[in-house]
């Protein structure tokens, strides 16, 4: 029984990252209808801003999250602006596969200039273990999860209570009403776009804390992210936050039940499941 | 669905000339080349029936490949069956699964269903990754029988081989063609347009998406079994993994995802390109040649996006 | 021409939640007829349309076909049995050209290519698009579309037309057109539905109609009749028009 509930502590901490990361790609999803599937890769890439900026220049994971929050959301306004957008009135194949592309190429890239090593962040300003009856609650990944709370809900806010945020809503919900509106789609496109790489780089910092670093982690991480984001229902960015711990629960737990080697197909069949079901999604319209 | 022109029965027959005698005069990389864009460009074909033409964007074909791949390699080592109706088992096998997994499927459209195919085809892979009795991560060695027609496997050349895959290139052409021109081809194109049209033209939208899903599945799995059988070798992560299934979408993609003939241009141009260039540039497991890819891949879906088919019939049209 | 009970609905009701989209219609049409179904926006002309032909579950009701119960039968079984819709706005098959479309519509009622092509080339001439046979049916206006529409549907040798608001967005020559159009494929022998806003063309074409309002039927007649009833013209124009009318 207490490993079950060491299972299922760990799987909502690694959850509430998950949620951050799957929120990102809901944002983007819900408001432009691109899947990105070079999120994961954008994800890598802001581990390894981490991890330089550690190695290179002794600063502490945490506080390299407004830099990586800043570098990824240009990051992504410039691939949005001269990639994306080129693909957006094309067909929906050329949308698919162009951010696979992108990804690939990212991928490749960062193992070409960095090899391919496995590279992690030794001593961070908060580490170690608690123990509570009988619990282990790594501090980092505790740290990550506070991290990723603070930021989803920062968000959160930004989008109800900010002009620019509540255009992004208009976008998502209606896109020919928001245009109607004078609101610039295009410009909050390519907003969008950049929040949605500026979460992930957030998420790449904590999660740079206590996960190996190398330059094809972040294909696992993407897939996950849509079966959190299908199953949070698309475009729900509560879906999202919501579903991101059910999937860390779902993995870590059924890793524990089944066989860790099949976490993933666990996740993988609640996505179907759910769309099988409920083709919404959880809290999706 | 056009009448062929004099014209074109000449240029048909000096193409199908040229590649019969194509693999005679190459080198024997050239020949695995050569090979291997016909695996892809099958592959490609029997992705076009459902993708291109009913509008279910596979990314997960690789699942009913390496399902090829497996039974037909199983059957072999365990039962001694032949490759040949091993082949055809791996077919069928394949196919009942993409009717399992298409069925629940049938209301997935567009994103919906490309994710639901990766799902699907990673939760696949992560099965044979664990199965210990089709070798699990470490995968199948196909023995080295005695060279010969009958056992598939032919030990001191490639040429065999070369116009084996060929003639099953040819054969997933004409079926997909016979799909095209016949009613199918035209239920699966309004499928692909709306479901609700399809249903008041009388269409029986969940059957005709297994036909396309079978048919697909089955073409593929053969290309699977016939790679099986010449690198006779296989395992999940060279033959189940996503990059074979996008792999294949890119291949119809860059050909024309619309037409008969354009996975076999997407092939032409895209395995040679990867080929020579891990050949060249990946040697040192730098993947150098994966960043030409990526940056190639992004190119293509940003400036042709329909495919280089469109653009040389186009060019044909103009010089007449 | 046939003037034996062709569709038969009987106390049909849909309801969305709290909304009582279609509240206990009926009504009958004969073979040969025109039947207009006409009402404020919002009134359930829609709804009905899909309940009839199965896109909508009924909650409560019978629609019977040349006698038969189709009550939620699947949709794509529907035009087998010979009745046939279109949709408001005019749903083609764009990437194929305005005769492959005609053709995917034939191949509900024949085998070989060729006698499909045939038949489809034959609709085509009746309903003059045979010149633009080969464009692509992207390119089309919107009264050529729905023309392309119309064609498609006879390609599936109907008995039963139902058309969804095949005048809308036309000129006032594309209007006439249209109207020919529909006067000609009741002379083939097709009974037709229409729901519709354009009060000439329901004036015109139409032998019988019928009048909605809030997801119930409040008129039936001859155009005439429908168009004198007060309680029609309190749903279109309001109460105080009724009051200045009296």
């Amino acid at each position: 029984m207490e490993m079950l509930a060491q299972q299922l502590i760990d799987g909502v901490l690694i959850g509430l990252v998950y949620s951050l990361l799957a929120i990102g790609l809901t944002l983007i999803w819900g408001v432009m209808n691109v899947v990105n599937f070079a999120h994961g890769e954008f994800l890598m890439i802001g581990m390894f801003l981490s991890y330089w900026l550690y190695t290179l220049a002794g600063v502490d994971p945490l506080f390299s999250i407004p830099f990586n929050a800043v570098a990824l959301f240009l990051l992504g306004m410039f691939i949005y602006r001269f990639i994306i957008s080129k693909v957006m009135t094309g067909p929906l194949l050329a949308q698919l596969v162009v951010t696979f592309g992108i990804s690939i190429f990212l991928a490749n890239f960062a193992a070409f200039i960095w090899t391919p090593d496995y590279r992690e962040i030794g001593h961070t300003l908060l580490s170690g273990t608690w123990h509570i009856s009988g619990i282990i609650l790594s501090v980092p990944k505790v740290v990550s999860s506070i991290g990723s709370i603070l930021t989803s809900f920062a968000l959160f806010w930004f989008l109800r209570h900010s002009r620019t945020g509540k255009a992004i809503l208009a976008v998502e919900m209606d896109r020919e009403a928001a245009l109607i509106m004078g609101i610039n789609t295009e410009r909050i496109n390519s907003l969008s776009f950049g929040i949605g790489c500026g979460l992930v780089g957030v998420g790449g910092a904590l999660l740079a804390t206590h996960y190996y670093i190398y330059p094809f982690v972040g294909g696992t991480f993407g897939l996950i992210c849509f079966c959190i984001v299908a199953l949070g229902g698309f475009g729900s960015i509560e879906g999202a936050f919501i579903a991101g711990i059910i999937v860390g629960v779902a993995q870590t737990v059924g890793g524990y039940i089944f066989d860790p080697a099949y976490k993933l197909a666990i996740v993988f069949l609640i996505y179907l499941i759910t769309v099988w079901i409920r083709p919404q999604g959880l809290l999706g319209w | 669905m056009r009448n062929i022109t004099g014209k074109q029965l000449t240029v048909g027959g000096a193409v199908l000339a040229l590649v019969i005698i194509l693999p005679l005069l190459i080198v024997p990389f050239g020949q695995h080349v050569l090979i291997i864009t016909c695996i892809f460009a099958m592959c490609g074909v029997a992705w076009n029936i459902m993708g291109g033409y009913a509008g279910m964007f596979s990314f997960g074909q690789a699942a009913f490949f390496g399902i090829g791949a497996y039974t037909s390699s199983f059957l072999l080592m365990t039962f001694n069956v032949s490759p040949w109706i091993g082949l055809v088992a791996g077919g069928i096998i394949s196919s009942l699964a993409a009717a399992a997994i298409g069925y629940p499927c049938s209301n997935l459209r567009g994103h919906y269903f490309a994710i639901a195919s990766i799902a699907f085809a990673e939760i696949v892979r992560i099965f044979f990754n664990n199965w210990e009795m089709v070798g699990a991560a470490e995968g199948l060695t196909i023995p080295m029988l005695k060279g010969s027609l009958a056992n598939f496997i032919f030990n001191s050349s490639k040429l065999p081989y070369c116009y084996i895959i060929m003639a099953f290139l040819l054969l997933a052409l004409v079926v997909c063609r016979l799909v095209s021109t016949s009613k199918m081809g035209y239920y699966l194109r309004a499928i692909k347009e709306s479901h609700e049209v399809a249903q008041v033209l009388g269409v029986n939208v969940v059957r005709y998406r297994l036909y396309a899903i079978m048919i697909s599945a089955f073409l593929t799995a053969m290309a699977g079994s016939f790679y099986a059988q010449y690198i006779l070798y296989i395992d999940p992560a060279s033959v189940m993994i996503l990059a074979v299934s996008v792999q294949i979408v890119l291949v119809a993609m860059l050909g024309g995802a619309n037409t008969v003939l354009g996975p076999v241009v997407g092939a032409a141009i895209l395995i040679p390109f990867s080929e020579y260039s891990r050949a060249w540039l990946g040697y040192k497991g730098t993947g150098f040649d994966m960043i030409i890819y990526g940056a190639l891949i992004t190119a293509i879906s940003m400036y042709r996006p329909s495919g280089v088919w469109g653009a040389i019939t186009a060019l044909v049209q103009r010089e007449k | 021409m046939n003037a034996s009970l062709l569709l038969d609905v009987q106390g049909v009701s849909k309801y969305f939640g709290g909304l009582r989209a279609n509240e206990d219609i009926s009504f009958q049409v004969r073979g040969g007829q025109i039947l207009s179904i006409i009402g404020p926006n919002g009134a359930g002309k829609s709804t009905l349309f899909n309940c009839i032909t199965g896109f909508h579950r009924l909650d409560k009701g019978r629609v019977l076909f040349k006698g038969l119960d189709i009550t939620n039968r699947k949709p794509h079984t529907i035009g087998k049995l010979g009745a046939v819709r279109t949709f408001q706005i005019a749903q083609v098959i764009s990437d194929m050209t305005v005769l492959e479309n005609v053709m995917t519509g034939g191949f509900l009622r024949h085998v070989r290519v060729r006698d499909v092509r045939l038949n489809a080339e034959e609709v085509l001439a009746f309903t003059g698009l045979m010149a633009k046979r080969n464009y692509n049916a992207q390119a089309l206006s919107v009264s050529d579309k729905k023309r392309l529409e119309v064609s498609m549907a006879l390609a599936m040798e109907p008995e039963l037309l139902m058309l969804d608001e095949s005048m809308a967005g036309l000129t006032t020559v594309e209007l006439r057109e249209m109207i020919e159009l529909i006067r000609k494929v009741r002379a083939r022998g097709i009974t037709i539905v229409v729901v519709e806003h354009v009060m000439e063309a329901v004036m015109e074409l139409s032998d019988r109609v019928l009048v909605l309002n809030s997801g119930r039927k409040i008129a039936e007649g001859s155009p005439k009749e429908v168009v004198a009833d007060r309680e029609v013209i309190r749903a279109y124009l309001g109460d105080r028009y009724d009051a200045v009318c009296q």
